[in-house]
């Protein structure tokens, strides 16, 4: 006999109105009478409404893992087991989807067969990291379902202190802006560092994300340790003749409102021939322009990337940003491949050794100071990882004109 | 007994596989694009290919029934491909203008808004909430359900100055990350400590060490090893909690949400910024939070109506000044709006430079 919908009468209310409602999609799966999930998803709609009720949550955490591994499974047990024993265990399953997000619908399929044989029929596409969220599973299905899983060709992304499920933008798979391959790049970086993730023994959380260029679709500079962010070194691609096609159909003042004031760094205008004069000095490859005047304008043909490393969420000393530590790598070449890997590689390293427990790295550099971090992973400064040099006086310059010799050495050999 | 299955550490998967055809072939070749209507995007490669998407809002927390409908209209009408965006956003594509109308048309007829591109409001990008969280203030996906139903015509339609990226967190840890606009919540009582449970739950140390103002120090309670938090020094961020379940923060009253306002993680135009906050004390309202939903409704007004073109909302706050920004939305300037947190003095007016 099966049992009874619970009464949610909250829960109901956001079933109205015109966007897709995730209760109803909770109420198709408590009613399918014939899976084995639906139970479970009647006690999973009554917990629900029962914090809707009470504003509080009832979830506890756990140990919860498959053979092998130690992370990847975020256990979720009920302290409402008693009323609701048939979502006592909800535990999650973060599976890494393929680079990008792209899916046949024949794998979806495959991993919905899957999950409503083990699970809850459930899935969250995507969590903030970036995984598929596979929510809703008791501790005895866990290992096999994981192992069907993995069998199609999926593995576990990251919770912990450990590497973490990474994301990179849709990229040269569809974007225009594209300065590398994106999901080669993070399929490289996360790749590497499996065993950091499959087996968490890292101060804290790590983060790899990727955007390929400074519109930064994947949001590397707020939510990662290591951003990669497109850029160029060369000159901005004009197409001139459209820049005039463009002109005559939307007018000058239409072009100088939207494209040229915007200019972050003024360094551009328009000339007598409607074509644009592009200071390519001042250019500090923000995207606008490009992004405005898609067919006319294009990243320059030396691309590469910037790396910036810190970003993080709020715990524990505040939110903070990424800041540059390689204003550009050229990613063209296997070997500037594998140098983006070298310096994830000495990152890693660095922090392994001189990280606080529960420390991300942005606090680290924020606690030890970016010159010491450089030092530690074998990058020189560069006037392109400040905002402005120091402002005050109190420090110590005693090692002044050995440091301005190997300034002048490197800049003599840059040139 | 056999012995276990080792798992294959492949890592993340190569999406070509995956990719729809035309993206694999024009891989890195792409030249321009264009948004011919709101939710579509046309993509033309150097070989002279075109990619036409479509793209429409989920409800992110998907039952099986609602991928495998995509699943069907992927197979129908988009070459047997999908794939998904970072705010939970569907994307089909096809290879001629003429397929796109049919694919709009199963799409919305299936439920599915179609939108979400250019200067619109695009999916609010959350966590779990009380659905799967262990620290959750609040729930996620219906505040968002309840803000999306409230902002579908923004969604739906290219009318912004900018594209707005809205984000909730149901803890001050701030997951749901930076936002134009962010709906998160602000706890404003210091935890209530069950201290028969904390030294058999909690690693004291480590809780101790958690705290970003030290307010928690080790105490003997009722004959009992517990802690013990100095409330006069207590921010209520809740960061105790998750070591330490006994230190409940999650108060059916007193955990409020909060709306900050002029985050953004592009370098576009202007540098990235965090969001700031802009009102605070609004009711955890479940089902439907409609105070939020109505504070949320009135800036994206005042930002419609005042932001110049391709302005981001933290920019046009920017140009006109904070106070302004109090005056437009009719929200109150209180003191807990001027920070005190470490680097604060940098956030004040060192400046001659006064709004009016």
């Amino acid at each position: 006999m099966s049992m009874e919908m619970p009464k949610t009468p909250m829960l109901d209310q956001l079933e109205s109105g015109p966007w897709p409602s995730f209760v109803s999609g909770l109420k198709r799966l408590a009613q399918s009478e014939d899976k084995s999930y639906a139970p479970m998803m009647k006690d999973l709609l009554g917990q629900l409404e029962r914090s809707y009720q009470t504003r509080k949550g009832y979830w506890k955490g756990g140990t919860i893992g498959v053979v092998g591994y130690g992370a990847g499974v975020i256990p979720r047990f009920s302290e409402l087991k008693d009323e609701f024993p048939a979502s006592a265990e909800f535990h999650t399953l973060r599976i890494m989807p393929p680079a990008g997000m792209h899916y046949t619908a024949e794998i979806l399929s495959q991993l919905c067969d899957i999950w409503e044989k083990y699970g809850s029929g459930l899935i969250a596409l995507h969590g903030q990291s970036g995984d598929i969220m596979f929510q809703g599973i008791r501790s005895e299905n866990v290992q096999p379902c994981f192992d069907e899983m993995n069998e199609l060709g999926f593995d576990l992304g990251g919770a912990g202190a450990g590497v973490r499920t990474s994301i990179s933008c849709v990229g040269a798979a569809r974007c225009e802006h594209s300065c590398f391959d994106e999901a080669r790049a993070m399929r490289m970086l996360v790749n590497a560092f499996l065993d950091e993730m499959h087996r968490p023994s890292l101060p804290y959380k790590f983060k790899f994300k990727v955007s390929g260029c400074a519109n930064d679709c994947a949001n590397a500079i707020q939510r990662s340790d290591f951003a990669v962010i497109g850029t160029w070194r060369d000159e901005i691609q004009a197409d001139q003749d459209e820049i005039r096609r463009i002109v005559a159909r939307r007018g000058r003042k239409w072009l100088i409102d939207q494209v040229i004031t915007l200019c972050p760094s003024h360094a551009l205008s328009l000339n007598d021939d409607d074509s644009l004069d592009i200071a390519n000095h001042d250019c500090v490859r923000c995207m606008h322009c490009i992004n405005v005047l898609t067919k006319a304008l294009s990243p320059g043909r030396v691309r590469g990337a910037t790396v910036l490393i810190g970003g993080k969420r709020t715990l524990k000393i505040g939110d903070l940003m990424g800041s540059v530590v390689a204003p550009f790598l050229r990613l063209e070449s296997d070997e500037d491949y594998e140098a983006l890997l070298d310096l994830a590689r000495r990152v890693m390293d660095f922090f392994i050794d001189n990280a606080l427990e529960h420390e991300r790295t942005g606090e680290m550099i924020e606690r030890i100071g970016l010159v010491n971090f450089l030092e530690g992973i074998g990058l020189e400064v560069d006037p392109n990882m400040i905002r402005h040099p120091r402002t005050n006086s109190y420090v110590r310059t005693d090692g002044w004109d050995e440091e301005a010799a190997k300034w002048k050495a490197r800049h003599g050999a840059a040139e | 007994m056999a012995p276990p299955r080792r798992p294959v550490e492949s890592g993340v998967p190569d999406p070509m596989p995956f990719m729809h055809p035309l993206l694999r072939k024009n891989y890195g070749t792409w030249r321009w694009h264009e948004r011919p209507r709101p939710g579509v995007l046309r993509h033309v490669a150097a070989s002279g290919d075109e990619v036409w998407t479509v793209k429409a809002g989920t409800q992110r927390q998907l039952d099986v029934y609602t991928v495998r409908a995509l699943c069907a209209i992927a197979t129908d009408l988009a070459d047997g491909h999908l794939r998904f965006t970072t705010r939970s956003n569907v994307e089909f594509m096809v290879g001629a203008a003429e397929r796109v109308d049919p694919l709009i048309a199963r799409l919305e007829a299936e439920g599915f808004p179609v939108g979400g591109t250019g200067n619109s409001v695009s999916m609010i990008s959350h966590t779990q909430g009380w659905l799967h969280c262990d620290i959750p203030g609040t729930d996620a996906s219906g505040v968002v359900k309840a803000l999306m139903d409230a902002v579908h015509h923004e969604f739906t339609h290219e009318e912004m100055p900018n594209k707005v990226k809205i984000t909730t967190s149901c803890c001050q840890i701030n997951c749901g990350g930076q936002g134009d606009i962010a709906i998160n919540i602000q706890h404003t009582k210091p935890p209530k400590i069950n201290h028969d449970l904390v030294a058999g739950v909690c690693e004291r140390p480590a809780v101790v060490a958690r705290c970003p103002v030290a307010a928690i120090r080790p105490a003997m309670v009722n004959g009992k090893p517990s802690l013990e938090v100095d409330e006069a020094k207590c921010v209520c961020c809740g960061a105790c909690y998750p070591p330490c379940p006994p230190m409940q923060i999650n108060d059916p009253v007193h955990s409020k949400l909060a709306i900050w306002v002029g985050g953004k993680h592009s370098s576009t135009r202007s540098k990235p910024t965090f969001h700031k906050l802009v009102a605070a004390g609004i009711p955890n309202n479940p089902p439907r939070w409609p105070e939020a939903t109505e504070i949320v409704l009135t800036i994206l007004d005042a930002y419609k109506s005042g932001a110049k073109p391709w302005e981001r909302v933290g920019e046009w706050v920017e140009r006109i000044g904070w106070a302004r920004f109090f005056e437009e939305t009719g929200l109150p300037f209180t003191k807990y709006h001027v920070d005190n947190w470490r680097g604060s003095r940098g956030s004040l007016n060192s400046s001659a430079h006064l709004h009016f």
